[in-house]
C-alpha cells in the first residue's frame, strides 16, 4: 500500500509545474503552507483574544472605571472639566445624543455588565475555537504529520485546503458578530440554555446566532482536517515505520483527529437544535415547549469534553517529543505513553457529566462521572511520571523550546491536581462555578496547551521557516511569561477558595468579596505584564523570520525523519526517494553510535539495523 | 490556602471543608514529589561536558507501580466522598421548615407556604431576596427557577445547586450560627447577573418566631408549623 502511493507521488511531483503566486500562498494544496496558514490565523486570533482578556481583567481589578485610553479622565469625572481628546469627544458625544458602537458598549469608556459578558464569552471561544485549535491541530498537525511520517503531502491536498478555507470563512462569521446590533454572543462559550436559546433573555440576537454558525462551519473544516489526519498516518507512512515506530506527537495527532471526527458531529447537532430554538420557534431546551435545558449541557459537554483533550493532547505529544531531544535520551516508557493516549481517548467520552455535578442532573450519576473522572485522572499521571523519567539520567539542554516544555510539565501537574479537587463531588459543591474552575481551566489550557505551543514554536520554528528563532530573546520571553502567568492564575485559586464566582462583572457588589479587591488587582496588573510579554515573541518571531540564523537541516540535532529534509522542505518534501525508517524516533544517546543521536532513516551496518 | 475560605455555619460544611482539606494536602504533597524530583533532575542531569545520557527506554515494573499507586489513591477518595455526597444532595433528612427559592432575572423569589403548611394557597408569603431561617432547624429549599438557569449558592452554608426552569430540585441545609449572610446566583444569567444577590437571615429560635408572628398571613398557627407536624 505505501509502496505504490509512493509511486504516484513521486510521479506527481516530478509533473508538478512553478506554481504561481496565488496556489502558491493563498489557495495551496502544500500542507506546509496550509500549517503556516493556520499558524498566522491562529497567532492573529490570539491578539484578539488576548486583548479581550485583558479588557476583562480592567473591569475586574477596576470596577466600573473608565478603560485606559479610550475612557473619559479620572479628572473629568471629578471636575466635570474636560481634560484630554477622549473627554472632549465622550462629551461632545454626549451632548450631540451620538449612537454608535462605543457609546452602546461602553459609555464615557466604562463597559456595560452586557458588555462584559460579551468579552469573557468571546475570549474563551476565540481562544479555544480559533487558537489553540487552529495552532495546535491545524497548524502543527498539517505540518508535522506529512513530514514525520515520511510522506510527501496529506492524503487529501485539496481537502486540506477546504479545511483552511473554510475555517477562516468561520473566523469571518465569527469576527462578524462584534458589529452586529445587539451585541457579539454573551452567554458563556458553553452558551448554557435557555439563556441563550431565546433572544428576550440577553438582548443578543444576531450576534448569538453568528456565534453558532461560525461554529458549525468550523466543525465542517474540523471534520474536513480529521478525516484527512486520519487517513494519512493510516495510509501513508514512509517505508519501516511502523505504528510503534511513530513520535508520540504523531499519536497525539491521530488521536486528537479522532476526538474531532466523533464528537464535533454532537456538537453541531446541538447548535443546529439551539439554531431552530432561537429562529424558527422551536423549544428544545426550552420548558415552556417541552425541551429540557439539561439537554444543551449534555450534548455540550459530550463533545465539551472530548474537546477538553483535543486542546492538551497535541501537546503532550510535542512536549514528549521535545523533552526527550534536549534531555538526549528515549522517551520513557514510550508504549506506556501511547496506550495513556489511546485510554484517555477512550475514556473522555463517559466522563462529560463531571462538568454538570450542580446542574440537577440526578445526583446519583454524580457518583458515576466522578469514579470515571478519577479512571481518566490516571493516564494523565502516567504521562507526567514518564517525562520526569525521561528527565532521569539525560543531558538536560536548557534551550528555549525545552523550558518551554518543561514548564508545559510543571503546569500540567497543578492543572491536573487542582482538577482532582472539582472532580470529588462534594467538594465540587463549593468550589462550581467559582474562580476555582477558571484557576484549572488556565494552568490546563494556558500552562498546558499554550506553553506546549510555544514549545513547538521555538523548536520547529526552523523547520518551517529555514531560521532559528533567538534564544536570549526566547529565554526572556519564556522567564517573563512563566513568572506572570502564575502571578496571574495562582491567585485565582485563592479567590475561588474564598467563593469568588466565576462570571461576575463588579466583584464589589458582593460583601463577602471584598476583601478581595488588592488581589483582583494583582492579578489584573499581572495579566498586563503577561500581555506585554508576548511582544517579546511577536518581535522575536518577526525578526527571527528575515534575520534569524539559518538554521540547516537539523539545528537540534533531533531524529525524527521532518529533521532529514530540508529546511524550509521543498513542495514533496523528499526530493525524488522516500527515506525508509529503520528504528524509533528517540534513539538518543544509543551506544551504536558515537555521536548522541540516531536518526530514524539512518541505515546502520545490516548486523545492527535492527536495533 | 484554605484559610480563604468563608466562615462556615452548616452542619454539613465542616465536613465539606475537612474533605477538602484531606484532598489539598494528598494534592499538594503529589505536587510537591513531583516538583521536587522535576527540580532535582534539572539541576543533577543539566548537560555536562564528558557526561553522556543514560540510554534507557523505561521500566515496566515503574510503570505498573504508579499506575497501580495512582489508580487506588484516586478510586478511593471518590468512594470516600460518596457518603457526604449522598448525605447532602440525595438523602434529604426529615425537615421543620420548607422554603420554595425561584431564580428569576435577576432576584430571588421567596417563598413560604404559609400558616397552613402548603405552596400555592392564599396564606403563602412571597418575599424578595430575603430568606428567613431558624438556626438549628433543617430546611428544605425547593428551588426552581422563572426564566434561564440560576445558582442557588450560599457560601457560608456550601451549598451550592442550580436552579432550573420547568423543574423542581431539593436542597436542604442546617444553619448553625444566627446572622445575616448573603446568597448570590453562581450561574451565569445574563446582564443582571452580577449584583443578583438575595440575603439569608438566620435567627435564633425566638427571633424566627417573632418575625414570623410579624410577617405572616394569620401567624397564630404559624407555631403549629415550627414545631414540625409535617415531618
Amino acid at each position: 500500500m505505501a509502496e505504490s502511493a509512493v509511486a504516484i507521488d513521486a510521479h506527481e511531483v516530478q509533473a508538478h509545474e512553478e506554481p504561481g503566486f496565488v496556489s502558491t500562498y493563498i489557495f495551496s494544496t502544500d500542507h506546509k503552507m496550509i500549517a503556516k496558514q493556520f499558524l498566522f490565523f491562529g497567532l492573529f486570533m490570539m491578539i484578539i483574544g488576548g486583548s479581550l482578556a485583558m479588557m476583562v481583567r480592567w473591569q475586574l481589578g477596576y470596577p466600573e472605571q473608565p478603560l485606559p485610553v479610550v475612557g473619559v479622565s479620572q479628572e473629568f469625572l471629578e471636575t466635570d472639566e474636560p481634560q484630554t481628546a477622549m473627554d472632549r469627544m465622550w462629551q461632545e458625544w454626549d451632548e450631540e445624543g451620538t449612537e454608535n458602537w462605543l457609546v452602546e458598549n461602553m459609555p464615557y469608556g466604562v463597559m456595560t455588565a452586557a458588555f462584559y459578558n460579551m468579552l469573557f464569552t468571546m475570549h474563551a471561544t476565540l481562544m479555544i475555537f480559533f487558537v489553540i485549535m487552529p495552532i495546535l491541530v491545524g497548524c502543527f498537525g498539517n505540518y508535522l504529520i506529512p513530514l514525520m511520517i515520511g510522506a510527501r503531502d496529506m492524503a487529501f491536498p485539496m481537502l486540506n485546503m477546504l479545511s483552511f478555507w473554510i475555517g477562516a470563512v468561520s473566523g469571518i462569521v465569527m469576527l462578524a458578530g462584534f458589529f452586529v446590533s445587539g451585541g457579539h454572543a454573551a452567554t458563556g462559550w458553553t452558551a448554557y440554555a435557555p439563556l441563550s436559546s431565546d433572544p428576550m433573555w440577553t438582548g443578543v440576537d444576531w450576534g448569538q446566532n453568528l456565534w453558532c454558525m461560525s461554529i458549525i462551519i468550523l466543525a465542517f473544516s474540523s471534520m474536513m482536517g480529521a478525516i484527512n489526519y486520519i487517513t494519512t498516518v493510516i495510509n501513508m507512512r514512509a517505508p519501516g515505520m511502523t505504528f510503534m515506530r511513530m513520535p508520540l506527537v504523531i499519536w497525539s495527532l491521530l488521536i486528537v483527529a479522532i476526538l474531532l471526527l466523533l464528537a464535533l458531529p454532537v456538537l453541531t447537532s446541538a447548535l443546529a437544535l439551539l439554531l431552530f430554538d432561537r429562529m424558527a420557534g422551536t423549544s428544545f431546551f426550552s420548558p415552556a415547549g417541552g425541551g429540557d435545558p439539561l439537554l444543551w449541557q449534555h450534548l455540550f459537554w459530550f463533545f465539551g469534553h472530548p474537546e477538553v483533550y483535543v486542546l492538551i493532547v497535541p501537546a503532550m505529544g510535542m512536549v514528549s517529543d521535545i523533552l526527550s531531544v534536549f534531555s538526549r535520551k528515549p522517551v520513557f516508557g514510550y508504549h506506556a505513553m501511547v496506550y495513556a493516549m489511546l485510554s484517555i481517548a477512550f475514556l473522555g467520552w463517559i466522563v462529560w457529566g463531571h462538568h454538570m455535578f450542580m446542574s440537577g442532573m440526578n445526583p446519583a450519576l454524580g457518583m458515576a462521572f466522578m469514579l470515571s473522572t478519577m479512571v481518566i485522572a490516571v493516564p494523565s499521571a502516567i504521562k507526567t511520571f514518564n517525562w520526569l523519567g525521561t528527565l532521569w539520567g539525560g543531558s538536560i539542554h536548557y534551550t528555549t523550546p525545552m523550558l518551554n516544555a518543561l514548564a508545559f510539565v510543571a503546569m500540567f501537574v497543578i492543572g491536573g491536581l487542582s482538577g482532582i479537587h472539582m472532580a470529588i463531588t462534594p467538594v465540587d459543591i463549593f468550589i462550581h462555578d467559582t474562580y476555582y474552575i477558571v484557576a484549572h481551566i488556565h494552568y490546563v489550557v494556558f500552562g498546558g496547551s499554550i506553553f506546549g505551543m510555544f514549545a513547538g514554536l521555538y523548536y520547529w520554528f526552523p523547520k518551517m521557516f529555514g531560521r532559528v528563532m533567538n534564544e536570549p530573546l526566547g529565554k526572556a520571553h519564556f522567564w517573563l511569561t512563566f513568572l506572570f502567568y502564575n502571578c496571574t492564575f495562582i491567585p485565582m485559586h485563592l479567590l475561588g477558595v474564598a467563593g469568588h464566582m466565576r462570571r461576575i462583572y463588579n466583584p464589589m457588589q458582593y460583601e463577602f468579596l471584598q476583601h478581595l479587591q488588592p488581589m483582583n488587582e494583582f492579578i489584573t496588573v499581572s495579566s498586563f505584564c503577561l500581555g506585554a510579554a508576548q511582544l517579546l515573541l511577536v518581535f522575536n518571531f518577526c525578526w527571527s523570520l528575515y534575520r534569524g540564523k539559518k538554521a540547516g537541516r537539523n539545528p537540534w540535532q533531533a531524529n525524527t525523519l521532518e529533521w532529514a529534509a530540508p529546511s524550509p522542505p521543498p513542495h514533496g518534501n523528499w526530493g525524488d526517494t522516500l527515506p525508509t525508517v529503520y528504528r524509533g524516533p528517540y534513539e538518543y544517546s544509543s551506544p551504536e553510535v558515537t555521536e548522541d543521536w540516531l536518526p530514524q532513516d539512518k541505515q546502520l551496518a545490516p548486523a545492527t539495523a535492527d536495533a | 490556602m484554605l484559610s480563604w475560605l468563608p466562615e462556615n455555619i452548616s452542619t454539613y460544611g465542616a465536613e465539606i471543608d475537612s474533605y477538602f482539606y484531606l484532598i489539598y494536602y494528598i494534592t499538594l504533597v503529589a505536587f510537591y514529589l513531583v516538583a521536587a524530583a522535576m527540580v532535582i533532575f534539572m539541576i543533577k542531569y543539566r548537560r555536562r561536558d564528558g557526561v553522556p545520557a543514560k540510554y534507557h527506554h523505561g521500566h515496566t515494573g515503574l510503570e505498573i507501580t504508579w499506575t497501580a499507586l495512582t489508580a487506588v489513591t484516586l478510586l478511593t477518595l471518590a468512594f470516600m466522598g460518596k457518603p457526604l455526597w449522598t448525605k447532602i444532595k440525595q438523602d434529604m433528612p426529615p425537615y421543620e421548615i420548607q422554603v420554595q427559592v425561584t431564580g428569576k432575572q435577576f432576584n430571588w423569589e421567596i417563598l413560604y407556604p404559609g400558616p397552613d403548611g402548603e405552596f400555592g394557597t392564599q396564606d403563602d408569603l412571597e418575599l424578595e431576596n430575603m430568606l428567613h431561617v431558624p438556626v438549628d432547624k433543617v430546611v428544605r429549599v425547593i428551588l426552581t427557577s422563572k426564566d434561564v438557569i440560576h445558582s442557588f449558592f450560599v457560601p457560608v452554608l456550601r451549598l451550592k445547586q442550580d436552579t432550573l426552569p420547568g423543574r423542581k430540585i431539593d436542597a436542604w441545609f442546617e444553619a448553625t450560627k444566627p446572622g445575616r449572610y448573603e446568597m448570590p446566583c453562581a450561574e451565569m444569567c445574563g446582564f443582571g447577573h452580577s449584583g443578583m444577590l438575595g440575603y439569608l437571615i438566620v435567627h435564633t429560635h425566638e427571633d424566627y418566631e417573632a418575625w414570623v408572628q410579624k410577617n405572616w398571613p394569620e401567624s397564630k398557627m404559624a407555631s403549629k408549623i415550627e414545631h414540625g407536624s409535617e415531618s
